[in-house]
C-alpha cells in the first residue's frame, strides 16, 4: 500500500511542478497566464501524434526517447517520499540512481549527435560538459548523506533516525539547499538554460530535442518532469527529516520548493552568459564539497 | 574636385547642374575625403543614360550640414576596370557590389566582390543563392554552423554562416537577398503617386513612417512647398515610430536573455504607443498617415490630447524599466563587454544610426542635416555612447525613447492644429531633376533618391535603408564572441532584411 502511494505521490509531484512554475511566472509577470494543467494538455496532444524522422538518423535516434523516459521512470521508482518506501530500494541505490540518470543523458546526447545537425552537436557538447561538471556535486551530496546517516539507500538515509538534533538539522538543510541548486541545472532552468527560448544557438537541452516530434517529444517532456521531481524530492526529504517526516509534508514541500524558486528566479533574473555556466556549476560542486566537510566535522562531534 | 553643394531643405537639383568628373579625380577625392570622419556616402549608384552608364554620388558632410552631389560616366564600349574604393574604404562595399551586380562593371582589386541581393535584372544569371561564394577557413578544430535562411520564430529569411572554434566565432558571413522584391523598379513602373506612396510604406514594415516620409520629402522637393505644420506632424509620427521600435527592441533583448519582467513591461508599453498611432491614423504602424503634399489624418485637439496623455504615461513607466535594467546585475553581466564594435571599425564600415552612436560615432541626420521640425522647434542633441557593446546599443535606445517622448511632448505642447492640405497625387514634378529624401529613421539614416525624366515622371528611384551599412557591423560584433551570444548581438542591431534586399 505504502509503495503504491509512494509511486503515485512521485507522479503527482512530477506533474505539479511545471504547473506551479508556470503559474508563478504568470502571476509575477502580471499576466493571466496559462492554466495550471496546460503542460499536461500539450503533452497529451504530443502523445497522440505520430513522429517524423529525419532521413539522416539511425535506430539510435528512435530508441533514445524510450531509454530517456525508461531511465527517468526507474530513477523515480527509487525515490522515497518521506516515511513511505519506494518500489525499488537496495543498498547503494543512490549510486544506481545517479547513473541511471547519466544513462538517460548519454542516450539523448548520442541521439542529438546522430542527427548530424550542427546545432544539435553544439547542444550535445554543452550538455556533456555540464553533465560532467554537475556529477561531482551530485556524488558528494550523496556521500554527505551516506556519511552522516551511515546508509547508502535513499529510504534508509532519510528514515534512519528522527532525533531532531542540531547536527542533523544543519547538514540536512545544507543538503536541501544543494539539491535545489542541482535541480536548476539538471532540469535546464534559468540561469543555466532557458526552456522557453526559440534561439537555437543559445539552447542546451532544447536544441538536442529539435528533431524530435510527436510522441517522442512527449516522452522527453515526461522524463524531464520525473527527473525534476526526483531532485526536488531529495531536497524536500532532507528538509522533512529535520522537522516533520511525513509524506503529507514532503510532497507539498517538494512541489513548492522547486515550483516557487524556479518561477521566481525565471521572472526576475536573466540567464547566465553561456561561458559563465561552467563557473556556476563548478561553484555548486565546491559548495557540495564544503557541505561534505561540515558534515564530516559534525560527525566527528566537533563542537562549532 | 567639383561638387554640387546643397542641403537637406533645399529644392531638387537639376541634372544639368550636377558636375561630371573623371573617375581618376573622383577616386582620388573620395580616397581623401572618406578617411575623414565628417564625410560618408549617402548613396552611390549607376543608371543608364542613353548609351552611357552614369554614376551618381551623394556624399554627406556632417560638419557643415552639406549634401554634396557629383557624377561620372562610362561609355558603352569602355571596359576598363575602375580601381575599387572598397579596397581603401570598406564603407563603399554595398554600392560597388550593387553596381557590379547590375551592370557588370568591374572594380579592380575589389576585396569582397560578392553578389549583394540577386536582383532579377542582374547581369550574371548564373550567380544564384545556391552558389553564393561563402568565405571558408580550413582547420582541424574549426567547424561551420549554418543558420537560416529559414529561421525559427517569425523573422525574415537570411543565411548566416559561422566559422567557429568550439563555442567561439572566428568569422560570420551574412548572405542576404532572399527578400528581394524589386521595389526600386516598381517605383518607376507606375506613375500613380498613391501607389508609389504605398510602396514606400512597405519597403520595411518596421519603418513604414520613416520610408514613406523619405519618399514624400523627395517628391515634395520636386514639386510644391508644404505647410511647415505638416512637417511638425510628420516629426511627431517619426518620433512615435522611434519610441515604439526602441521599446520593442528593449523588450526583445530582455526576452533573449530570459529576463521576464523587462519583456512583459516593454511589450505592454509598446502596445500603448502603437495603439496611439492607430488611434491617430487607423494603422498601428502608421501606414496611411504620410501622404504627399498633405494628409488625410490631420491632428485634432482631441488627438493631440490623447497622444500627450499616452506618451507622458509611457515615458514615466519606461523610465522605471530603464532604472530596473540599469541596476540589474544579471542583465548587465550579459550585455556589457559583449559584441564590441570600436569606433574606428564602425566608421570604417560606414555604420549609421543608433548602432554608430553606440560606438561613439555621432552619425545623426537630425543634427547633422536637420529637416522638418529638427533644427527649428527641436534643437536635437544626439545620444552618443562610447563602448560599442550590446549594452551601449541598448543604452542608446533607453535614452532615445525618453528623448523622443520629450520631443513629442514639446512639439505638441505649443502646436495649434491647422493642417488642411489634402494629399495631392497629381502634382507635376520638376523634369530632369534629382531630389533626395534624407532623414533619420529609428534605425538610422534613410536616403531615397528620385531622378525624373523629361515628362516629369520618376525614371530612377534608389532606396537606402541603414541596414545596408550596418549588417557588416553585426558580423564584426560577433567575432571572437561566443556563438550563443549571437542572438543578443543580432537583436541589439535589429537590422532589416527586406530594407536591405528591397
Amino acid at each position: 500500500m505504502g509503495i503504491v502511494l509512494n509511486t503515485l505521490l512521485i507522479i503527482l509531484t512530477a506533474i505539479s511542478i511545471p504547473g506551479v512554475i508556470n503559474r508563478t511566472r504568470a502571476t509575477l509577470a502580471g499576466r493571466k497566464g496559462m492554466p495550471f494543467s496546460q503542460h499536461l494538455l500539450n503533452v497529451n496532444v504530443l502523445l497522440r501524434k505520430g513522429a517524423v524522422y529525419s532521413t539522416t538518423t539511425t535506430a539510435l535516434f528512435r530508441i533514445a526517447p524510450a531509454i530517456y523516459l525508461g531511465a527517468a521512470i526507474v530513477a523515480a521508482l527509487m525515490m522515497p517520499v518521506a516515511d513511505l518506501y519506494p518500489l525499488i530500494s537496495f543498498k547503494g541505490d543512490v549510486i544506481c540512481f545517479a547513473y541511471t540518470l547519466a544513462l538517460a543523458r548519454v542516450a539523448i546526447i548520442l541521439a542529438a549527435m546522430d542527427t548530424g545537425s550542427s546545432f544539435e552537436g553544439m547542444g550535445a557538447a554543452r550538455e556533456a560538459l555540464y553533465g560532467a561538471l554537475i556529477e561531482p556535486a551530485l556524488m558528494i551530496g550523496f556521500a554527505t548523506l551516506a556519511l552522516f546517516c551511515g546508509y547508502t539507500s535513499f529510504a534508509d538515509i532519510f528514515a534512519h533516525e528522527q532525533s531532531f538534533d542540531m547536527h542533523l538539522t544543519i547538514v540536512m538543510l545544507l543538503v536541501a539547499f544543494l539539491f535545489v541548486k542541482i535541480t536548476f541545472v539538471e532540469s535546464g532552468r534559468v540561469p543555466v538554460d532557458d526552456p522557453r527560448t526559440h534561439l537555437e544557438l543559445t539552447m542546451i537541452h532544447e536544441v538536442m530535442c529539435l528533431d524530435y516530434s510527436g510522441i517522442d517529444m512527449g516522452m522527453i517532456h515526461i522524463a524531464g518532469w520525473l527527473k525534476t521531481a526526483c531532485f526536488s524530492m531529495i531536497a524536500a526529504n532532507a528538509v522533512a527529516a529535520t522537522c516533520c517526516f511525513h509524506w503529507w509534508f514532503a510532497v507539498p514541500l517538494a512541489i513548492l520548493l522547486t515550483g516557487l524558486s524556479v518561477g521566481i528566479v525565471e521572472s526576475t533574473q536573466a540567464r547566465n552568459k553561456l561561458a559563465n555556466n561552467t563557473t556556476f556549476i563548478v561553484t555548486i560542486s565546491a559548495l557540495a564539497a564544503l557541505i561534505f566537510f561540515i558534515g564530516y566535522l559534525l560527525k566527528l562531534n566537533i563542537n562549532i | 574636385m567639383k561638387y554640387y553643394i546643397t542641403d537637406n531643405c533645399a529644392k531638387a537639383v537639376e541634372l544639368k547642374d550636377i558636375p561630371e568628373v573623371e573617375y581618376a579625380a573622383f577616386y582620388e577625392d573620395l580616397k581623401e575625403r572618406l578617411s575623414d570622419e565628417r564625410y560618408h556616402i549617402a548613396h552611390y549608384f549607376a543608371r543608364t543614360e542613353d548609351t552611357r552608364l552614369k554614376f551618381y554620388l551623394v556624399l554627406l558632410d556632417d560638419e557643415e550640414q552639406k549634401v554634396m552631389i557629383t557624377s561620372f560616366a562610362m561609355e558603352y564600349y569602355d571596359d576598363i576596370a575602375l580601381p575599387s574604393l572598397t579596397a581603401l574604404h570598406p564603407q563603399v562595399h554595398p554600392f560597388e557590389r550593387e553596381i557590379a551586380e547590375l551592370y557588370n562593371v568591374e572594380f579592380d582589386s575589389m576585396p569582397w566582390n560578392k553578389p549583394l541581393r540577386f536582383p532579377f535584372n542582374r547581369r550574371n544569371r548564373n550567380s544564384t543563392m545556391d552558389n553564393y561564394p561563402f568565405y571558408t577557413i580550413e582547420g582541424e578544430s574549426l567547424h561551420e554552423v549554418n543558420v537560416g535562411p529559414i529561421h525559427a520564430g517569425i523573422i525574415e529569411p537570411g543565411a548566416f554562416r559561422f566559422i567557429c572554434n568550439g563555442e567561439n566565432v572566428l568569422h560570420l558571413e551574412i548572405a542576404l537577398g532572399y527578400q528581394h522584391r524589386g521595389v526600386e523598379n516598381e517605383f518607376t513602373s507606375t506613375d500613380n503617386r498613391l501607389r508609389q506612396t504605398l510602396l514606400a510604406e512597405s519597403i520595411a514594415g518596421d519603418s513604414a513612417v520613416s520610408h514613406s516620409t523619405a519618399f514624400v520629402n523627395a517628391v515634395e522637393k520636386l514639386s510644391a512647398q508644404v505647410d511647415h505644420n505638416l512637417d511638425i506632424e510628420r516629426t511627431v509620427a517619426l518620433e512615435l515610430e522611434r519610441m515604439a521600435m526602441h521599446i520593442a527592441d528593449t523588450g526583445a533583448l530582455c526576452t533573449d536573455v530570459a529576463y521576464q519582467l523587462g519583456q512583459v513591461a516593454c511589450e505592454a508599453l509598446r502596445t500603448v504607443i502603437i495603439n496611439t498611432t492607430q488611434a491617430w491614423c487607423g494603422n498601428r504602424f502608421g501606414k496611411g498617415l504620410i501622404r504627399p503634399c498633405g494628409t488625410n489624418k490631420p491632428l485634432t485637439k482631441e488627438k493631440i490630447e490623447m497622444i500627450i496623455n499616452n506618451v507622458t504615461d509611457v515615458r514615466r513607466r519606461y523610465n522605471e524599466v530603464k532604472d530596473d535594467i540599469e541596476s540589474s546585475p544579471t542583465i548587465l553581466a550579459r550585455f556589457e563587454q559583449c559584441g564590441l564594435v570600436p569606433k574606428a571599425e564602425i566608421l570604417n564600415i560606414g555604420g549609421v544610426g543608433m548602432a554608430a552612436r553606440a560606438s561613439g560615432a555621432k552619425r545623426d541626420i537630425r543634427s547633422s542635416h536637420p529637416y522638418a521640425a529638427y533644427g527649428k522647434e527641436i534643437s536635437h542633441e544626439s545620444v552618443v555612447k562610447r563602448q560599442g557593446d550590446v549594452m551601449s546599443r541598448l543604452a542608446v535606445r533607453l535614452d532615445e525613447v525618453l528623448q523622443a517622448a520629450d520631443n513629442i511632448l514639446s512639439l505638441l505642447a505649443s502646436y495649434k492644429p491647422s493642417v488642411t492640405a489634402r494629399p495631392d497625387y497629381e502634382c507635376k514634378l520638376q523634369p530632369n531633376a534629382l531630389s533626395f529624401g534624407l532623414l533619420e529613421g529609428w534605425r538610422g539614416e534613410i536616403c531615397h533618391i528620385a531622378i525624373t525624366n523629361e515628362e516629369g515622371n520618376i525614371s530612377t528611384y534608389k532606396i537606402k535603408d541603414p541596414s545596408v551599412h550596418n549588417w557588416l557591423g553585426l558580423a564584426i560584433a560577433v567575432r571572437s564572441e561566443g556563438i550563443s551570444d549571437f542572438p543578443i548581438n543580432n537583436k541589439s542591431f535589429n537590422l532589416s532584411y527586406c530594407g536591405h534586399d528591397l
